[in-house]
């Protein structure tokens, strides 16, 4: 079930994606102010901020299980990294290349099903390799100054569980949020709703 | 809520350049300062910065009303290494349970602080001076890009400002039909929770009709398309991205040079 | 170019998610350079042909019988000679700029680039755009977009051109001229199909008309007057607005009651200059006035769903209890639903469920009403407005007059005091009109106060008791913009 006829993005699939992206930046520039106002609420041990990363990696997780073609995990991600960029994010320009690490991640996973499934270990697998890419990039390029052990690995750690669990699963559920409102029934994952 | 018009004077010398050179030169001139953690290099890129922000014809209150974000970020940089710098060398300042503060601490801080700011005005500079349609043909035509996959994502991104509206509407529709949250937070959560699903089911669905009119007007016809407004990668384009690369690599040496340079890898 | 040959045999397409066709057993042949009026009740499927002739109806969005030609061929397959301006312009701008919306077709059409920007300004200049093609297309009002969308099209000088309710939600001085854009740009080549409800405006653009059957099969077709010769009786009684049948007058059968609510200097600028009105029991207010003038956003206020910027609404006890003191902006939700309903402008704005059933009983279960209360006033609602087999249906699957139906009905059902509706009448088919004047007569004479914000002159004709004509707001910042007229001579001054 489920696979999609041909490879090729139809105009709908492009733009669709694109705003899942775009409307994602906007929650990702929301998200980054939510993320410094919580700061002192995980003051007691910051690494445990972690917890919240998920969000920024639902994306990728969801332009796959929507769009269900190569490429569109890594489109979705890349694209609401670089609006997120766009309306000013203090991350910067460094954004764009750490969403296409995060994307690379989810596509992976979603290759490695052949994109012939999109059920629930197919997004596990999607939302833990997507952490999986955005902790490396975090371990490496902005936590190199902190502590190994009481700082980077338990955040890269956490980052992956969120991401499994916020993106992975949050995105599963999504998806099937989206299919029950009719919006995806030009998609492989809105088909089979009863008729009216 | 956002504003996606570029700011400033359009017709400012570096403003004009070609916005894949001016990206290109951003991206560069970050990654560069990326691979160091001293104070030094990124104290430099931050006066070249502003140094060129004339030439992108953008007045500071202009930076500062984007920039702002940034000095929350500063912030959390600082606590966060109070408690878990990897690297407490230097004379102890303060010693009070968890937070030791050493002068080898201050710097790592300093230099943190400075590679925020240094790291997120390129981008400032670049996608405040740049219109996005510009941006999508310049990738096209001197990026190689795909024009669908561009073009696509330009018009999705027209649908941005109007979600703010779209949040506004929904929002209204409930309250008319007697749903609102009152006082209490957790009704608050779940309402916004469920206005911003429904945002985003109506974002999707524009998205959707928005494809059809794309199509109608040829948009998926198979011919390669042409284009309208072209977009030139001159000698001035390329001595902005070299230009840029220069400075960056000109900080680091100048770090190195004071032996302040601390690589991030190693 | 040129073009436009248009053959339909046992045509038939069922929307995915659909029991029921959207059209079946259409059998059609438009010839080359023939001016078509096609009509039919509201849900009869015109939007649906349009967008097969046009190839865009996928083959994964539903499923089809019979065949579709244009040109001997399949829509799908030449697509570049098909022009389709849609129900809503909004929808189908794609770029920024406006200049860079009219090329984008050309640009997909690999039009070569030098002639690209002449054959822009050409197609502005047609539709008589009064624009830079720089400006944005975000900065454009409802009729200006229309103009714009149908620039966009006319560039790419298509031999058939489809429009589906060119004018709907345009003041009479912008239709006018929208129709006259078209008619000036077709040329003898070109084959139009046009749908409209409002017969009497579209027939000089026409020398046919096809009258679709709800549930299937063309009803009639031939040149105006034969059509409306023959059938009109026929055609009046299911729904077809017949040029020259009036409608009778549904006037207050008793005077006015108490004040409900009053504004005082009320205004939100820039959108809305001062405005001072007052609003009665048992009284129907038609709030008339060009696009842009600010009516949509007097409704708003009305409503207690935006902040006023100047000036104040204010309820009477009659219409507030113990809430008076305090404006309706300020007032619980639940409260608010109770005593004011707003019907939208945009009926998608204003959906909140996933079913039309869900939609018409939200506020019904919202303002505590038993289930079997509900039950039964969803049933004789939807039973009125002809929704009783969508009932299962999401509202955004609708078409253009069910919307607009559904979303007068979720107002309707909680019988709120006072009902304020934006444009309440607008792509109805003459039944569901005269449908919706009988409701809101029956609550106007059961002591409710209503509202309305529209163009619709025989809407007014036939049920305001008072009209208001708001003006643009004014470019000077002194001076009000409204003006208030007590009389009822509107009614009978509207022609027709
Ligand atoms: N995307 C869709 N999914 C499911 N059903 C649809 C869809 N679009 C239209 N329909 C249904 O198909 C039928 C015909 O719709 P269509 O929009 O063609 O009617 P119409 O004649 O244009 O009506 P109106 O005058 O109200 O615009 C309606 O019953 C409508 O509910
Ligand atoms: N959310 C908004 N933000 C800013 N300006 C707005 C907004 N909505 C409308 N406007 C502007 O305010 C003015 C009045 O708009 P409004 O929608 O009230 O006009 P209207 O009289 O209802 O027009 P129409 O007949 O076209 O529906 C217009 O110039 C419009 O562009
Ligand atoms: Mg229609
Ligand atoms: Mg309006």
């Amino acid at each position: 079930m489920g696979q999609s006829i041909t490879n090729r993005w139809r105009t709908i699939d492009i733009v669709v994606a694109a705003v899942i992206a775009v409307a994602f930046g906007v929650i990702f520039w929301a998200w980054g102010l939510v993320w410094r106002a919580a700061d002192p609420a995980f003051a007691f041990f910051p690494a445990s901020q972690a917890v919240m990363y998920g969000v920024w990696l639902v994306p990728a997780v969801l332009g796959g299980l929507v769009i269900r073609k190569p490429g569109a995990a890594l489109f979705c991600e890349a694209v609401a990294a670089t609006v997120s960029a766009l309306l000013g994010s203090e991350w910067g320009g460094v954004t764009i290349a750490q969403g296409l690490i995060q994307g690379l991640g989810a596509e992976l996973a979603f290759a490695a099903f052949r994109y012939r499934s999109f059920r629930l270990p197919a997004a596990l697998l999607a939302g833990a390799l997507t952490g999986l890419g955005a902790a490396l990039f975090d371990f490496f390029v902005w936590n190199a100054p902190y502590a190994l052990v009481s700082y980077r690995i338990p955040y890269a750690l956490l980052t992956v569980f969120s991401a499994t669990v916020v993106a992975g699963a949050g995105a599963y559920a999504l998806t099937r949020a989206l299919a029950a409102t009719g919006v995806l029934d030009r998609f492989p994952a809105g088909r089979d709703r009863a008729l009216v | 809520m956002i504003s996606l018009q570029p700011v400033g004077r359009p017709d400012a010398p570096l403003a004009r350049r070609n916005p894949v050179a001016k990206l290109a030169a951003a991206l560069l001139f970050t990654f560069a300062l990326m691979a160091t953690l001293d104070p030094v290099a990124p104290a430099i890129a931050i006066a070249v910065e502003l140094a060129v922000l004339p030439l992108f014809g953008l007045r500071p209150r202009e930076l500062v009303r984007r920039a702002w974000p940034l000095l929350a970020g500063a912030g959390g940089i600082l606590v966060t290494l109070m408690l878990f710098a990897a690297d407490r060398s230097g004379r102890v300042l303060l010693d009070a349970g968890p937070v030791v503060v050493t002068s080898g601490v201050l710097v790592t801080a300093l230099g943190l602080v400075l590679r925020l700011f240094a790291v997120a005005l390129p981008g400032v500079l670049v996608f405040a001076t740049t219109d996005p349609t510009d941006l999508a043909d310049a990738l096209v035509q001197n990026a190689r890009a795909p024009a669908r996959f561009a073009i696509g994502a330009l018009a999705a991104f027209r649908l941005l400002p109007l979600l703010g509206q779209e949040w506004q509407m929904i929002t209204m529709a409930r309250r008319a039909r007697g749903v609102e949250a009152g006082r209490s937070p957790v009704a608050r959560l779940r309402l916004f929770v469920s206005t911003a699903f429904t945002l985003l089911v109506g974002a999707i669905r524009r998205g959707t009709r928005l494809a059809v009119a794309m199509d109608a007007r040829g948009f998926d016809a198979g011919v390669a398309r042409t284009v309208a407004r072209r977009q030139h990668f001159g000698t001035a384009d390329w001595l902005l991205v070299v230009g840029a690369t220069a400075l960056a690599g000109a900080a680091l040496g100048v770090s190195v040079a004071l032996g302040t340079f601390r690589p991030l890898l190693g | 170019m040129g073009m436009g040959e248009v053959r339909l045999r046992g045509f038939g397409w069922r929307h995915a998610g659909r029991r029921a066709w959207a059209l079946r057993g259409v059998d059609l042949r438009v010839e080359r350079g023939e001016r078509v009026l096609l009509l039919g009740p509201s849900g009869a499927g015109k939007s649906t042909l349009l967008a097969a002739l046009a190839g865009l109806l996928p083959e994964d969005s539903g499923e089809q019988e019979g065949t579709i030609e244009v040109d001997g061929r399949s829509p799908h397959a030449v697509r570049e000679r098909v022009g389709i301006v849609f129900q809503d312009p909004q929808t189908q701008l794609v770029m920024a700029r406006c200049g860079d919306d009219v090329a984008f077709g050309l640009e997909n059409r690999a039009v070569p680039a030098e002639e690209i920007w002449p054959r822009v300004d050409e197609a502005l200049a047609r539709v008589g755009f009064r624009y830079h093609r720089d400006r944005p297309t975000a900065a454009l009002s409802g009729g200006e977009q229309q103009r714009l969308a149908l620039a966009g099209v006319l560039a790419l000088r298509p031999g058939l051109l489809l429009l589906d309710e060119p004018t709907a939600n345009l003041d009479p001085g912008g239709a006018a001229l929208i129709r006259s854009a078209i008619a000036d740009a077709l040329d003898d080549d070109t084959t139009l199909i046009l749908v409209e409800h409002r017969v009497a405006e579209a027939l000089p653009l026409v020398d046919r008309v096809i009258v679709l059957e709800a549930g299937g099969g063309v009803r009639a077709d031939g040149t105006p007057e034969a059509v409306f010769g023959t059938h009109g009786d026929a055609l009046a009684a299911d729904g077809v607005w017949v040029p020259g049948r009036t409608v009778s007058p549904r006037r207050a059968a008793a005077p006015a009651g108490d004040v409900l609510v009053t504004t005082e200097r009320l205004g939100l600028p820039p959108r809305l200059a001062d405005t001072d009105l007052e609003v009665r029991a048992g009284e129907a207010l038609a709030v008339l006035g060009p696009n842009g003038a600010g009516k949509s956003t007097l409704a708003l206020l009305l409503g207690g769903l935006l902040r006023p910027g100047t000036g104040r609404v204010a309820a009477r006890p009659e219409l507030a209890d113990a809430d008076a003191r305090t404006p309706p902006h300020r007032w619980p939700a639940p409260a608010l639903a109770r005593r004011i309903g707003s019907v939208f402008q945009d009926p998608e704005h204003q959906f909140v469920t996933g079913t039309v059933f869900d939609e018409l009983a939200l506020g019904l279960r919202r303002t505590g009403a038993s289930e079997a209360t509900v039950w039964e006033r969803v049933d004789q609602l939807l039973e009125r407005l002809r929704l009783a087999r969508l009932a299962g249906a999401n509202p955004y699957t609708l078409s253009g007059g069910e919307a607009r139906r559904l979303s007068v009905a979720t107002a309707l059902a909680t019988a709120p005091r006072l009902l304020i509706c934006d444009e309440p009448t607008f792509g109805q088919d003459r039944r569901t009109w005269r449908e919706l004047v009988e409701l809101f007569a029956d609550l106007r004479d059961d002591g409710h106060g209503l509202v309305t914000v529209t163009h619709d002159a025989e809407f007014v004709a036939a049920l305001a008791d008072r009209t208001v004509t708001l003006d643009r707001p004014p470019t000077t910042r002194d001076g009000t913009a409204a003006t208030e007229d007590g009389a009822i001579e509107t009614a009978a001054g509207v022609p027709r």
